[in-house]
């Protein structure tokens, strides 16, 4: 997935797993977690591959991947529960990588969240403050505020089975915050709830945490997830990050196909660079040529894709008027024409299908912002799909 | 569904009808257990308050009716004796004992063993449940009476102490505590590691790795979380122990030796040596009176405060 030194996209698509802890590490005081680069081998396996990480204090940071690519063992590894092969972990600048998980000032809520069934609420939350040998009347007060920040002080004396998967999540997080951890980690937090409880507690979740100022790394394998609750997010594949960056720099400007195809819908155009000139590139594709107007450079010849999401696509019934163009120069390119394949209403907005004369059949989204459309566009109907060079991102093969 | 609702929804007739099948199931273990232990059960009780004729060998019957009088004599004499001669206490006392030190020797060596069976690799774990079920392969009476060999004076363990220059006399081992104990631990291991590995074996390992997180040492999350959640397993086990344990005849009769005061050896004595059928059943009632209802009352306070517990 590595990008080839030949095509430089202005706005990062550099491979990040390989520059960030060295570029950015120690000159800024707010880094808080560094991890350098950790490895884990199962039987010659590598489940985390070399992966160094940098996370900043008070930052909520997702590791986001599909099932097996390493997320949970690099989130096993800060807990203290997998050993790691080779690398060192610092967290607030000790090294903890060796260090047994019952002596790590870290605590993760579990994705099952892993209450004593034998215990209550109350001692539930107690059980870490008592393993430090914290005096009682300290103890009860602290639970008390913990229960109090998750709003479960009435039903402190309750066994975890007697509570709904909500009430369990919020004892799972008291359990963890009652310890004052210097890192929080959550193990696929919402994973556990139904849909709807779930959008509600994402909000909920991120306002604790952010109120009570932990630094906190999450693993889930929902997009969704990550972009709405973390700060930054790491795309992990095969044991390595494709890219780590904000929510938005992910989405806008992935770094790879596969993150590009991983984080929302994306329509990918596959094809090679025919000009090359120092304020654009000409991208020839069997649907259309592409003219891409931010900085990249490519050799002619060049194999490339083009990834353009849904929202970025105009649908009208007439061909781009010279008016319509971001620049005079894009008139021609960026503009294909097809017939529409399937119309689905989503409310806020419509996702049409439209099929391409080259055969591809490609996704774009129209927002409903206003209650009737000037033009109604129907099954069927022949019509222009066109996006601006800006908006596309070019990644390499 | 509940039964009630059941029968509210259909109807007795169709209740039976519909249920048949599960009715049976239920019906006939506990039809066979009323048949032979219930009915025998109250013959025993019935005998051990009977009075007998003037020789001494038939038995009354408890009631009678003549004359318009209903008459129902119930003996008490032996249970009034068995208050007043100590031999009886003692005996219970002593069976009591040998029970409970059977019931947490098997409790210390299953536990561990239970555990680590639990713990092992899922693919092994089938060899090893077959390995502590292999003994019930061969007759328990062969198995018990096999440890008359090796640990009597002239037995194998002596000999070979002797043979090495360890000891020049015999320890005494046969026909003590000592070996009856050894007996009886061989004996039930299996109905203690049983239970309690079935308990530990469905545990949820995640319990142990958030008791870690949350700065527990592996011996206090040990004693904090795997303990408490294998106490149902624990008590079970225990039960399966402890019951049989205290009226245990066969052991006792092949190792153990007059010091070993056993409930069963005192009834086999009443029964078949002095023939008194009587005084007999009157021990095996008090027995169960003073065992097993206590213990009955136990299990019921255990399974109630257990309910809450989620296993």
């Amino acid at each position: 997935m590595a990008t080839p030194p030949q095509l430089h996209n202005g706005k990062g698509t550099q491979d990040m797993a390989d520059s960030v802890a060295n570029s950015t590490a120690r000159e800024d005081d707010s880094l808080f977690v560094r991890i350098d680069r950790l490895s884990k081998h199962f039987d010659e396996v590598a489940a985390v591959d070399n992966v160094s990480l940098d996370i900043k204090k008070g930052e909520i940071f997702a590791l986001l991947g599909s099932s097996g690519c390493g997320k949970s063992t690099l989130l096993r590894m800060l807990a203290g529960f997998e050993m790691p092969s080779s690398g060192n972990i610092y967290l607030d600048g000790d090294d903890i990588a060796k260090m047994p998980p019952y002596e790590r000032p870290i605590n993760m809520m579990f994705q099952s969240y892993a209450l004593f069934p034998h215990l209550t609420v109350w001692e539930n939350v107690a059980f870490g403050l008592k393993r430090d040998g914290m005096p009682k009347d300290q103890i009860a007060e602290r639970v008390e505020t913990t229960l109090g920040i998750v709003k479960l002080k009435p039903y402190a004396k309750r066994k975890p089975h007697q509570l709904s998967g909500g009430q369990q999540q919020r004892v799972a997080l008291a359990r963890c915050l009652a310890k004052r951890p210097k890192l929080l980690l959550l193990d696929e937090p919402l994973g556990a709830l139904d849909r709807k409880l779930r959008e509600e507690t994402q909000f909920e979740l991120v306002n604790i945490i952010k109120s009570v100022g932990v630094t906190c790394a999450m693993v889930t394998h929902d997009q969704e997830e990550a972009m709405i609750m973390a700060d930054r997010i790491a795309v992990m594949q095969e044991g390595r990050f494709l890219q780590v960056g904000p929510p938005s720099e992910i989405y806008e400007t992935p770094s790879c196909v596969f993150v590009a195809g991983f984080i929302g819908d994306v329509n990918l155009f596959k094809g090679k660079v025919i000009v090359d000139e120092p304020d654009h590139v000409l991208i020839e594709t069997p649907e259309c040529r592409h003219f891409v107007t931010h900085g990249i450079t490519g050799m002619i010849d060049m194999q490339v894709n083009i990834a353009l999401r849904p929202e970025k696509i105009c649908l009208q019934s007439h061909e781009p008027t010279l008016e319509q163009r971001e620049s005079p120069k894009e008139q021609g390119y960026n503009v294909a024409r097809g017939t529409i394949d399937g119309i689905a209403y989503f409310g806020k907005f419509t996702l049409f299908h439209v099929r391409l004369e080259s055969g591809m059949v490609i996704k774009a989204s129209r927002e409903n912002s206003a209650r009737h459309e000037e033009t109604q566009l129907v099954r069927g109907q022949q019509i222009y799909v066109w996006w601006d060079g800006s908006d596309v991102v070019v990644l390499a093969n | 569904m509940s039964i009630a609702s059941s029968i509210g929804n259909y109807g007795i007739v169709q209740f039976l009808k519909r249920n048949w099948g599960r009715r049976s199931v239920i019906g006939i273990p506990y039809g066979f257990l009323i048949l032979f232990f219930s009915v025998p059960f109250l013959v025993v009780l019935k005998i051990s308050v009977s009075s007998t004729d003037a020789l001494g060998i038939h038995f009354q019957d408890l009631t009678s009716y003549a004359n318009g009088i209903f008459e129902l004599k119930i003996k008490l004499s032996n249970y009034i004796f068995l208050t007043t001669d100590p031999l009886y206490i003692e005996t219970y006392l002593s069976s009591i004992k040998f029970a409970v030190i059977n019931t947490l020797i098997c409790l210390i060596i299953g536990y561990p063993f239970a555990y680590f069976m639990a713990r092992s690799p899922a693919t092994m774990r089938p060899a090893l449940l077959m390995m502590v079920s292999l003994p019930f392969w061969t007759s328990y009476l062969l198995r018990v009476y096999a440890w008359k060999g090796l640990l009597d004076d002239n037995g194998v363990i002596n000999n070979v102490l002797i043979w090495l220059h360890i000891i020049h006399d015999p320890i005494k081992m046969m026909y003590t505590g000592f070996s009856m104990t050894i007996g009886m631990v061989y004996t039930y291991i299996p109905f203690m590691i049983l239970p309690v590995y079935a308990t530990l074996v469905k545990m949820d390992l995640r319990l142990l790795e958030a008791a870690k997180d949350l700065g527990a040492t592996p011996w206090k999350a040990f004693w904090l979380v795997t303990v408490p959640l294998s106490k149902n397993g624990i008590v079970a086990g225990s039960m399966l122990v402890f019951i049989p344990s205290v009226g245990e005849y066969v052991i006792p009769e092949l190792l153990g030796g007059p010091s070993t005061l056993m409930i069963g050896r005192v009834l086999w004595d009443e029964f078949f040596s002095n023939n008194d059928w009587a005084m007999a059943s009157a021990v095996a009632v008090s027995m169960v009176v003073l065992i097993l209802i206590p213990l009955a009352i136990f299990n019921k306070f255990q399974s109630d405060s257990g309910g809450a517990r989620g296993l």
